[in-house]
């Protein structure tokens, strides 16, 4: 044996130490198994709802590649709960929101959505984030015949029969390509135009809305980036965009991707015309990446700030009142609620891009439950949501599109130009970067219907959040 | 294990010891094991919620990757950083078939294993002219570019949705978790009675001579080139199965499920079982499944912000990993073995086990 020539008290140490280690796995391994679901006084027979209370879940990137920024929206999520909760909640029931980390990882999705389902019996899963995530748990999710609301990505994917109890939200990339590749047709005939986009989903969703409205002859160069390696300057895509004589440039970018492509362009003196997809041109998040960058990269403090300014004039989209918009009603009331619900989340990240999807996203959660009355349960709840989702008052520039075949949220968004005389900065983390509306608000479909004036009314705040927050 | 006999005979114990002893053939041995182990998972899973049952299977699927691992490292003395690769593999090519074909699900399960064992054939033939660091570098480069490959070709491969996976439909009123638990368990236990079987024969034995020594090994007719890629193959067609498992556990299989971590995590949770041994892949496997979840809880008692809950999984793995290293540096099935072998020969009247020489049993 290994250890004969040790002393005894380092032996019987040894043995301490090792049957301590196996007791404690044991034990654990007892207390996880053991902690089964006990469920509340329920109401009737659903999962999740007593007459006080509805408990739902999430799973969210805390950590990983895909955390930054998208970790803010979960907690201002909860910020509405917040809310609404010291309010009365809804229907007298108050809402608690547990949001789990998957790091982007479908294989933890699939194991954290179980685990909310089965053990922790949450009424549905809301606001979960990512394409390949949440198509990991859409079959599950179903089959339990347990909600997967306002999923937060833009893929084609969430509105099909197949699974009618999973719906979007954002509008879907298609939809973004189709608004921002009419507005080029229109405004930059005869320029010619390039393609800059993720070799994902993402990506290909954008391009096939750009390709339905942008004739293809224009079209001088298509570059893609892979996100998972993304690391480095897109040098070589820009300078094949540049060699193309690419006047204008379609981008389907992350922000980090926004800032990697369009330095490296500045540096060989390029400076096209961008055009860029909402997610990709949140100021708050790509203003301060540009700067960040150019300083990793040697550059002066002046040029780090001069390097924000690349940002002027870029045109991008929005599908409800970008940040830097002080006046808008709904800008101030997002705001409000942060700073009173989330304090420590207004103050790491301020009212961005994020931020503000997590408040809108929440309310009409919100709405939803208003709608479905005092009688709560899962059907109605869809139902609720297909029969009265039009009239839900939410942020967004037109209503939402739900109906019994529909499970797309925003349908729609506006053309905007980011501009540095536009209004201020109103975050702590500073958006400094304004921006102008240069289209009215267009709907459209992911199919091959055409880019349309929206001729409705955009709802304004009720007044009790108004009020109230 | 430890040929009867040699560690402590078996003739000095109580007769009703002695009753209890388990047969000396290999084969008869390890499936009476697994039979045991059987039973003693029926009892679980039939008891435990679905969910937990969802973790249990969760557990056997990672123990055949680990196993499989074990036996390249802790047998053959070859390292492999890329073994979340080989799951991969695996997983996709159970999926492709589910999507495209309507074969028996045993048919894809073999086909899964033969893809990744091919995988592991081309990765095993220059693995054999690596050693230490730079085969950890070729299979670390595997876990980095496989992924990519799926991606470059979505339409193929599904791109950021995957490909849908299908579990044959349950049997009778056996809800979906614990059926899916069984398929899994019985995967699990097939595969450590054919590994276990495999490390007490020839092949074994030339395992672990080309890890002590492949001059030797050589010298005593073993071909030491060959008896590497054998245990490449058979290590990539474990992981092969394993990620079949996880695909089914999922639902889907993309490449987000594969990360290069899933790697380095499975060569940890490999360590801290206990390299070379078997049934020490079941602790490296309880580890891999609920680490997370016991960092996730504990954060939450001591209120933590997500910036540091974000890395305490992997700190408590890393303090996991260091506590197990010093305290039984053959990880937790070797620290339990020899743990055990000291408690047994500290009985009275005993006096110390070891100064007594062991008669044959």
């Amino acid at each position: 044996m290994r250890h004969s020539n040790h002393t005894s008290l380092a032996r019987y140490g040894r043995v301490l130490v090792t049957g301590a280690l196996g007791v404690t796995l044991g034990a654990t391994l007892l207390a996880a198994c053991s902690s089964s679901p006990k469920a509340a006084p329920a109401q009737g027979n659903v999962p999740g709802v007593t007459s006080t209370s509805i408990n739902i879940g999430a799973t969210v990137p805390l950590t990983g590649p895909a955390a930054p920024g998208y970790d803010e929206i979960a907690p201002a999520m909860d910020a509405v709960f917040g809310w609404v909760n010291a309010h009365g909640g809804v229907h007298g029931r108050k809402i608690h929101y547990t949001y789990l980390d998957d790091g982007y990882n479908p294989a933890n999705t699939a194991t954290l959505t179980r685990k909310l389902v089965l053990q922790d019996n949450v009424f549905a899963d809301v606001g979960s984030l990512g394409t390949p995530t949440q198509t990991a748990v859409q079959g599950f999710l179903n089959s339990q015949k347990v909600p997967q609301l306002f999923i937060e990505s833009g893929c084609n994917c969430w509105s099909d029969s197949r699974y009618p109890y999973s719906s979007g939200w954002q509008p879907p990339y298609t939809i973004e390509g189709k608004i921002l590749g009419s507005y080029i047709k229109a405004n930059f005939a005869g320029k010619k135009i390039g393609y800059l986009y993720q070799g994902d989903e993402f990506g290909n969703d954008f391009v096939k809305g750009l390709d339905m409205e942008i004739p293809s002859s224009s079209v001088v160069s298509r570059q893609n980036y892979d996100a998972a390696t993304l690391a480095g300057p897109l040098s070589n895509q820009m300078a094949a965009l540049k060699a193309a004589g690419a006047q204008v440039i379609a981008m389907a970018t992350i922000p980090a991707a926004t800032a990697l492509a369009m330095l490296p362009a500045a540096a060989i003196g390029y400076l096209p015309q961008y055009v860029i997809s909402n997610v990709g041109a949140d100021t708050p998040t790509v203003g301060p990446l540009l700067a960040s960058f150019t300083q990793k990269g040697g550059g002066s403090a002046a040029q780090a700030k001069a390097a924000t300014g690349l940002l002027n004039g870029v045109i991008t989209d929005a599908y409800f009142a970008p940040e830097a918009n002080v006046s808008n009603p709904w800008v101030q009331v997002e705001k409000k609620l942060l700073q009173d619900y989330a304090p420590a989340l207004y103050a790491k990240s301020g009212l961005d891009g994020n931020t503000q999807y997590g408040i809108a996203l929440a309310y009409t959660f919100v709405e939803a439950l208003r709608a479905t009355g005092k009688n709560l349960t899962r059907p109605r709840l869809l139902a609720a949501i297909a029969t009265a989702g039009k009239n839900f008052v939410t942020p967004g520039f037109v209503p939402l599109s739900y109906s019994s075949t529909v499970h797309f949220g925003f349908e729609g968004s506006q053309v905007i130009k980011l501009s540095s005389t536009a209004p201020p900065a109103v975050t702590p983390s500073g958006s400094w970067i304004g921006s102008t509306p240069v289209t009215p608000v267009e709907v459209t479909d992911v199919g091959s219907g055409p880019v349309t004036r929206y001729k409705g009314t955009t709802s304004s705040p009720p007044k009790s959040l108004v009020s109230t927050s | 294990m430890s040929p009867p006999g040699t560690s402590r005979s078996w003739g000095d114990r109580a007769p009703w010891v002695r009753g209890l002893r388990l047969p000396t053939q290999p084969l008869v041995r390890h499936l009476l094991l697994a039979l045991c182990g059987a039973g003693l998972l029926y009892a679980i899973t039939s008891s435990l919620s679905p969910y937990n049952d969802f973790e249990v299977g969760e557990i056997a699927l990672y123990v055949i990757a680990l196993a499989g691992l074990s036996l390249l490292t802790g047998s053959n003395g070859q390292i492999s950083l890329g073994h979340g690769a080989f799951m991969a593999v695996g997983a996709y090519s159970a999926a492709l078939l589910m999507t495209h074909t309507h074969l028996n699900f045993l048919i894809e399960l073999v086909a899964a294993i033969g893809a990744a064992g091919l995988l592991g054939l081309v990765i095993g033939i220059p693995a054999t002219r690596l050693k230490g660091p730079y085969l950890a570098g070729l299979t670390l480069l595997l876990a980095l570019a496989l992924p990519p490959i799926a991606d470059k070709w979505s339409s193929t491969f599904g791109g950021d949705q995957g490909l849908t996976t299908t579990t044959p439909s349950a049997p009778g009123t056996i809800n979906p978790e614990e059926w899916l638990a069984w398929i899994q368990i019985i995967g699990a236990l097939i595969t450590l009675v054919l590994l276990a079987n495999l490390l007490r024969s020839r092949f074994g034995r030339s395992f672990r001579a080309v890890r002590d020594d492949e001059i030797a090994a050589s010298l005593a007719g073993i071909h030491v080139a060959r008896t590497k890629v054998i245990a490449f193959v058979i290590s990539a067609a474990c992981a092969g199965l394993a990620g079949a498992f996880l695909g089914l556990s999922t639902g889907v299989v993309n490449t987000g499920e594969f990360p290069l971590t899933l790697s380095i995590q499975l060569l940890a949770a490999m360590v801290l079982g206990g390299t070379g041994t078997l049934m020490g892949m079941w602790w490296g496997a309880i580890l891999l499944v609920y680490l997370p979840q016991w960092s996730t809880s504990l954060s939450g008692d001591f209120s933590l912000g997500s910036g540091a809950s974000a890395y305490l999984a992997t700190i408590i793995f890393g303090v996991v990993l260091i506590v197990v290293m010093i305290a039984a540096p053959t990880g937790i099935q070797g620290g339990l073995r020899w743990a055990w072998r000291r408690l047994w020969s500290l009985r009275p009247g005993t006096g110390d086990g070891m100064s007594k020489i062991s008669r044959p049993a």
